[in-house]
């Protein structure tokens, strides 16, 4: 399975691109109509943090198979200043922006699998998968 | 992408075309709060239909909307929320608190239509 996206994430414009990308690549698997909404709305989600507080970064969609099972995974990239508590961050209403603090945890809960790796300076990514039923 | 803002009678209908990057969506939200002046309309509507998602600026973006044309005196009614894109809202936990729904155009009309009757009745 070779379909694989990159999308720069440096205006809002690209937001909008990288969620189109997303579910361009995740249509060519079996996904319901909700799950691709689903996908994009994660995808939206994490463009949107890497915009916000990082600046510049790179969404990367991709189709895997893994225990027979095939799905679509979402890398998230950034070389921003990190989150400086992560357990914090998939809290439910925390946002060092004054925003709702609902995008990390409501993408968690958006899609099947959900990884997080930051340090503070060192950038941050994050990995999603959603699989096909 | 510009998104054309009908005047019909008392209100204005701003039907959504396609995606719209942040700054359309915030260039919508100024242009409908500059014409419920200038026509004095008394209410909008905003169709959604065609959104694939709405995300945390999206929603953020139209309650502060409809808080602003409320402060202007009208009242907004979003209309056209699709079944899938209302799912990935409620699993984000994003809503639209103190905003009007309508299923579609049609039944945004008939909310404001009936507001403006008993308006007019309570008045009189
Ligand atoms: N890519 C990132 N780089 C640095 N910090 C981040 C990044 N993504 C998230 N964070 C931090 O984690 C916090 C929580 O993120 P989350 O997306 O859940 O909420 P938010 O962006 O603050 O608000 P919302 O997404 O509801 O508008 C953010 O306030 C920010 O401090
Ligand atoms: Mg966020």
């Amino acid at each position: 399975m070779p379909a694989e996206r990159r999308i720069k994430i440096a205006s809002d414009v690209d937001i909008v691109a990288a969620r189109q990308s997303g579910r361009e690549v995740a249509a060519i698997l079996s996904f319901s109509s909700s799950d691709l909404t689903v996908i994009a709305a994660a995808i939206s989600e994490l463009a949107r943090n890497i915009y916000a507080y990082a600046g510049t970064g790179e969404i990367v969609v991709s189709l895997e198979e893994r225990n027979g099972r095939r799905g679509v995974r979402v890398v998230a990239r950034d070389d921003g200043p990190g989150v400086a508590d992560i357990a914090l961050a998939l809290e439910d209403g925390y946002s060092t922006s004054g925003s709702l603090g609902l995008g990390l945890p409501g993408v968690r809960r958006l899609m099947d699998e959900f990884e997080i790796q930051s340090e503070p300076g060192k950038g941050t990514v994050v990995t999603l998968w959603k699989w096909a039923r | 992408m510009l998104v054309p803002i009908l005047k019909q009678g008392d209100y204005l209908i701003a039907s959504i075309q396609s995606s719209l990057a942040d700054a359309d969506l915030i260039r919508l939200r100024d242009q409908l709060v500059e014409q419920v002046g200038r026509y004095r309309s008394r209410g909008v509507i905003v169709d959604v239909t065609v959104l694939d998602v709405m995300d945390s600026f999206a929603v953020r973006t139209l309650s502060t909307l409809a808080q602003m044309i409320m402060l202007r005196g009208a009242e907004t009614v979003i209309v056209g929320v699709q079944p899938d894109v209302a799912f990935a809202m409620v699993q984000l936990g994003l809503t639209l608190d103190n905003v009007k729904t309508a299923l579609d155009l049609e039944e945004g009309l008939l909310y404001l239509n009936s507001r403006a009757k008993r308006g007019r009745s309570g008045a009189g």
